[in-house]
């Protein structure tokens, strides 16, 4: 018995920013001080707060260290875990008070969350399978092999409202239920582990905090299709995830919770990483299909579907990350239970990876139907600097902009699709009055240009061509005409497209265009970007009346486009100035402008 | 059959279950546009030329891979169809070297077809940055344009799912995409067998063969060239269609016409030189039964087998026959025999070989192939390239009057024309050799079991004593897994027919182009085919072995069949080439 539990959040965020030292501090210290057989220091995957880390709690105290550095390590180990002070300057400031911590449930950025996907992330050693079998893992595969039905799983799995957290938001119960239809022979159960959307991450801390989870589920899955071969197919990108997943996965055999006679129960499953090479439109079913078989990962016409013919022809299921992570918890707290959360039609939870111009950087967990309000003010606590909230993006490349006039829209699938956005994986990027709604369109359609598979006419010119277009106008060269052609091949590539990448890759263009339509008039009619980002429309200007002729921004200039006399109000020469805004940066006295 | 209920622009119709919306509309005479569509090897939905409407879908669909469903309310010449078409054509074109007017495929291009089917009056709509596009000479059989490619994959499916070569598919992603090789080598350092099936396919001019007109032209105008031209047995039933007549037309008697016409100084006919191999060939495999000889022994006419036996079979080079083909024979002969009869001197000789094959350019090429110290065939073209020297020089071939080869080395037999088609050297080497070992002369010359355009036949014959077992394959993934057959030692065979391309040289990579919507629905081979086998059934002479010329040559110059004569002119040998 321990009578300390150190937990250190080691997913990507924090890791980055360092915890493997703070571990090894910690270890150290530790053993220096003759800890060892008292506190034990548990490497967890993500917390959520990712713009904290590196995080460590301390328990039982459930002291929520953030921003911890190695040379903090001695303080808290003398002082927290030797003599019992918590040491209160490295707290997460909300969690401060006067004679005792508050908990993190009730922090702005924890109170409205609701864990179900994320249940053991930051909780448990995801290397570690008793950890995840203490918190009644495999209990759900226990009950479903020795209770139910593979129909009755089936049944459940409908009954709860789950449906696909990958982008489409279709009914995993009625999926499943199609594979199970097919005659028996060889089926498979695959997971979609190629989480792509630039900014997105939620998959990745599934895996990385909790990959148990994810086999569990997919052994549920194949016990309710009759499949008994899984395959993983995630990214080589996320080395973390990739290595927790085959420990796991080495544990699950070992503890014969995979392979063959699962539990005694006569059940065969056994599951198999392929990594994928980061093409986002690998995480396209068919393509990622396609890829573990190992061919060009490219999307094939369906129907036939995966279910009827999927994975080297065979009946197929293919669920994402997150969905699986969903249904341990169904079968062990019922339908019922699962479906009492989110709106009518979107049950359960949402992971959304919060990105962009907001305050706490990180993932969360809401139940569907939370306002957009509620997850970037409250959760998000807001936009930094004071700016004003322009718009979010939602769904990555695929998805579009959400005004700030919408935002009190409660997020669920059918809301999202009805304002020209889509759920997709749950990226969601914040932008406040400093970002460009055309650079933002340009952004994600070069995301898409770069990676469409070059299969289908619409998409592989298609998109070519509207990024030429919107190119074009953040230059200053478009004209009006350009809006309604751009338009106008906006909705071709939606309509013809062979898969679900082109035929939403405009939808960043088009929900922009609807709800930012005076933007692409700013640049197009006065040759302006309103936000001041677009370079081709910027010009430096010094206000004579504010220089002071200090020559620092002259200095600063790497195109020598500033020239003056000391003392004397300074010009830049638009000809040869680069845009870089380093005149600006330097300006003690406010006085260069762009505009 | 099972049958659904559909409705196609409002028309009820009744259709089979499981069958495509283009297939089911095809039944009932709609035809539906396609680009990227090849039946059984192309079924990608890649282009979206041929998307419809679906009523109650929100997008169009691709009528190529689409199943019907009952119920299921479809609309191909909706406005929103038509728009849609013609803006894939327009981003098509986009991307597209038009320099239309000189293309090598104008007026036979899929992609004009359907610019003028669609009106596309801009052609620069969306004109805007192209991809990238390389030009590719290196090889000698054909020549790669990316500039002109559509990237319908017809190429890269042919080259995978017909020949199991794959040496060409796409590369890059994106805009960036296009067909290549492995790494972007040249066409010339990769495997590549040069059967050409992929230039058949290919809806625009982005591959074509190698252009050698300019070299026989030149021939033609040197007045110190003796200038030969010898046409191999299918360019009679193929040549016809390069100028829209129907498949399957015999020209032979128009075809020698124009060719004398070109200015030819001997217009003479593969088909003898065919009859020579036959002899040639039955000799040494009925010398390799009796001496306990290299078996199964594997027919060595088609250069695009031969090259793939030496890159992805060397350990079966001893079984090919050593003969040579009849494009080489023939120019062996004329530049011995044939010089040493007329008095010409070989250096003198320009001989043109007419193939429907694209490989031959690359067999005129190899080593061991110049009997006479020059070049056997200095010249081979393929039927396209014939077809347009045809109509530079301004002949209409339905027009020409019949005319009949020259003597001697247009004197063949039925054997000699059936070479033509899968299964075709097969029963002309059984018309020869079952003669000659029951030394009896039959009067049945045909045998149906080896005839047909099935990818793989087999049949076993007893003559004499001995049980000969066949086998006739075409198309390589089909010789594939022959040779994988023999290989594990499931199939015993004593002689075995191979030929590159699926139904043999009527559909030879050099034959004249069929667009996908005709090629898609009729079976070109069979059609071809069945002409080569009437014309054979109307020889007067129908075993090799019976040509009088043939018999010439060996009494006045070889000697014996298989003599040390033959052998230095007839006669060659092959290599192990790198796959990698």
């Amino acid at each position: 018995m321990y009578r300390s539990h150190v937990l250190v959040c080691g997913g990507t965020g924090c890791t980055s920013s360092g915890s493997e030292r703070i571990i090894a501090a910690l270890e150290h210290e530790i053993q220096e001080n003759g800890l060892t057989e008292e506190i034990k220091v548990i490497k967890t995957g993500c917390f959520g707060l990712c713009a904290l880390g590196p995080i460590m709690i301390v328990y039982p105290e459930g002291a929520f260290y953030s921003m911890v550095k190695p040379e903090d390590i001695p303080e808290i180990v003398s002082e927290h875990l030797l003599k019992g002070r918590i040491v209160t300057r490295l707290l997460y400031q909300e969690t401060v008070q006067e004679d005792t911590v508050k908990s993190l449930n009730h922090t702005q950025f924890y109170a409205k969350q609701k864990r179900v996907a994320l249940k053991n992330c930051g909780v448990i050693d995801p290397e570690n399978i008793n950890e995840y079998i203490g918190l009644n893992g495999y209990m759900a595969l226990g009950k479903v092999l020795t209770e139910m039905t593979p129909e009755q799983v089936i049944q459940t799995i409908k009954d709860s409202g789950l449906r696909g957290r990958g982008g489409g938001g279709f009914p995993t119960g009625t999926k499943w239920s199609f594979a199970a239809a097919q005659p028996a022979g060889q089926k498979y159960v695959c997971c979609n582990a190629d989480e792509g959307d630039p900014g997105a991450f939620m998959d990745r801390s599934v895996l990385e905090g909790d990959p148990h989870v994810v086999l569990e589920a997919m052994a549920i899955a194949g016990y309710a299709i009759g499949a008994n071969q899984g395959y993983i197919y995630v990214r080589a990108e996320y080395p973390i995830a990739v290595k927790r997943l085959e420990i796991a996965i080495g544990q699950a055999r070992e503890n014969g919770l995979l392979g063959k006679d699962i539990l005694g129960t006569g059940f065969d499953f056994d599951i198999e990483l392929r990594l994928g090479a980061g093409a986002f439109v690998c995480g396209e079913e068919t393509a990622l299909m396609t890829s573990i078989e190992g061919r060009r990962g490219e999307p094939r016409p369906r129907p036939p579907f995966p279910a009827v013919k999927g994975l080297f022809e065979r009946p197929t299921v293919l669920n994402n990350v997150e969905t699986y992570a969903n249904i341990p918890q169904i079968i062990l707290n019922g339908a019922d239970w699962f479906a009492s959360m989110g709106t009518e039609k979107s049950k359960g939870t949402k992971v959304f990876a919060l990105g962009g111009k907001i305050n706490n950087t990180g993932l969360v967990e809401v139940p569907m139907g939370t306002t957009l309000r509620e997850i970037v003010e409250e959760i998000g606590g807001g936009i930094p600097n004071g700016k004003k909230f322009k718009a979010a993006q939602t769904g990555g490349p695929s998805g579009g902009c959400i005004p700030a006039s919408l935002i009190d829209i409660p997020v669920d699938y059918d809301n999202l699709i009805s304002i020209g956005s889509m759920m997709g994986s749950g990226g969601l990027i914040v932008m406040d009055e400093d970002t460009c709604m055309v650079d933002i369109a340009k952004f994600f359609l070069e995301f898409t240009v770069d990676e469409s598979c070059g299969k289908c006419t619409p998409c592989r010119i298609g998109t070519k061509r509207l990024l030429e277009i919107l190119d074009k106008i953040t230059k200053g060269k478009g004209t009006l005409e350009d809006l309604d052609k751009m338009e106008e091949l906006c909705y071709h590539i939606k309509a013809n497209s062979l898969c679900g990448l082109g035929q939403s890759a405009p939808n960043p263009v088009l929900s922009t265009l609807k709800y930012f339509r005076d933007e692409y008039v700013a640049h197009i009619v006065d040759k302006k970007c309103p936000a001041g980002v677009c370079k081709a429309l910027l010009n430096f200007t010094i206000d004579p009346e504010k220089c002071r002729g200090c020559t620092l921004c002259a200095r600063a200039c790497p195109a020598d486009a500033i020239s003056g006399s000391v003392k004397q109000p300074h010009v830049i020469d638009p000809a040869k100035c680069l845009k870089c805004g380093a005149c600006m940066e330097k300006c003690k006295f406010g006085a260069i402008y762009k505009k | 059959m099972e049958m659904v209920n559909i409705k196609i622009n409002g028309m009820p119709l009744s259709v089979p279950a499981g069958s495509t919306i283009l297939e089911a509309a095809r039944q009932h005479g709609i035809e539906i546009p396609t680009l990227c569509y090849l039946r059984e090897i192309n079924e990608i939905g890649a282009c979206r030329i041929c998307v419809v409407e679906v009523v109650g879908m929100r997008n169009l669909v691709a009528a190529c891979v689409y199943p019907v469903a009952e119920g299921m309310e479809i609309l191909t010449n909706s406005k929103r169809v038509f728009a849609s078409r013609k803006t894939n054509l327009e981003l098509i074109l986009s991307t597209h070297n038009r320099s239309c007017l000189s293309c090598v495929r104008s007026g036979n291009c899929e992609l004009q077809k359907l610019c003028k089917d669609f009106r596309i009056y801009d052609e620069t709509l969306y004109d805007g940055e192209k991809p990238a596009s390389d030009y590719d000479d290196s090889a000698v059989h054909m020549v790669r344009d990316n500039s002109k490619c559509v990237l319908c994959r017809r190429c890269a499916a042919a080259c995978a799912k017909w020949q199991d070569v794959a040496v060409i598919g796409p590369n890059g992603r994106g805009f960036n995409t296009h067909i290549g090789t492995a790494f972007n080598q040249n066409l010339s350092d990769v495997a590549c067998v040069s059967c050409g099936q992929c230039i058949v396919v290919c809806p625009t001019g982005a591959l074509s063969e190698k252009d050698n007109t300019k070299d026989v032209w030149r021939a033609l105008s040197d007045p110190t060239k003796h200038v030969i031209v010898q046409t191999a047995p299918s360019i009679r039933v193929t040549l016809g269609e390069a100028f829209g007549m129907h498949i399957g037309t015999n020209v032979e008697g128009k075809m020698v016409a124009a060719l004398r016409r070109l200015g030819f100084d001997g217009v003479y006919d593969t088909d003898f030189a065919a009859d020579m191999t036959i002899v040639e060939e039955a000799n040494e495999l009925v010398e390799r039964i009796k001496n306990g000889g290299k078996l199964p022994m594997i027919t060595s006419c088609s250069p695009g087998w031969v090259k793939y036996c030496e890159h992805y079979y060397p350990e079966f080079t001893e079984n090919l026959s050593s003969c040579k083909s009849p494009q080489q024979m023939f120019g062996a002969l004329a530049k011995t025999w044939y010089a040493e009869k007329t008095g010409i001197d070989p250096k003198d000789i320009f001989v043109v070989g007419i193939m429907p094959c694209t490989a031959k350019k690359f067999e005129t090429k190899r080593e061991d192939e110049s009997a006479s110290g020059y070049p056997d065939v200095d010249v081979s073209l393929t039927t396209r390239e014939l077809a347009r020297m045809i109509e530079r020089a301004g002949m209409y071939l339905p027009k020409l009057p019949d005319e009949e080869f020259d003597a001697p080395l247009g004197t063949s037999t039925g054997a000699g024309v059936i070479f033509g088609a899968t299964g075709g050297v097969m029963e002309a080497a059984l018309r020869t050799a079952k003669e000659w070992i029951t030394g009896e002369s039959g009067e049945t010359v045909e045998f149906q079991e080896v005839r047909g355009t099935e990818g793989i036949k087999e049949a076993s014959y007893q003559i004499g004593d001995l049980k000969l077992n066949v086998c006739v394959a075409s198309g390589l993934k089909n010789a594939k897994k022959v040779l994988e057959s023999v290989k594990s030692g499931e199939k015993e065979y004593h002689f075995i027919e191979i030929m590159g391309c699926p139904g043999g040289c009527v559909n030879g990579g050099g034959q004249p182009v069929q667009q996908a919507a005709v090629r898609n629905f009729i079976d070109l081979k069979a059609r071809r085919a069945a002409a080569l086998y009437e014309n054979d059934k109307n020889k007067p002479i129908r075993k090799s072995h019976e040509n009088p010329v043939v018999k010439e040559v060996y009494e006045t110059y070889l000697g014996s069949y298989g003599s040390h004569k033959a052998h230095e002119i007839l006669h060659t040998s092959y290599k192990k080439r790198n796959r990698f």
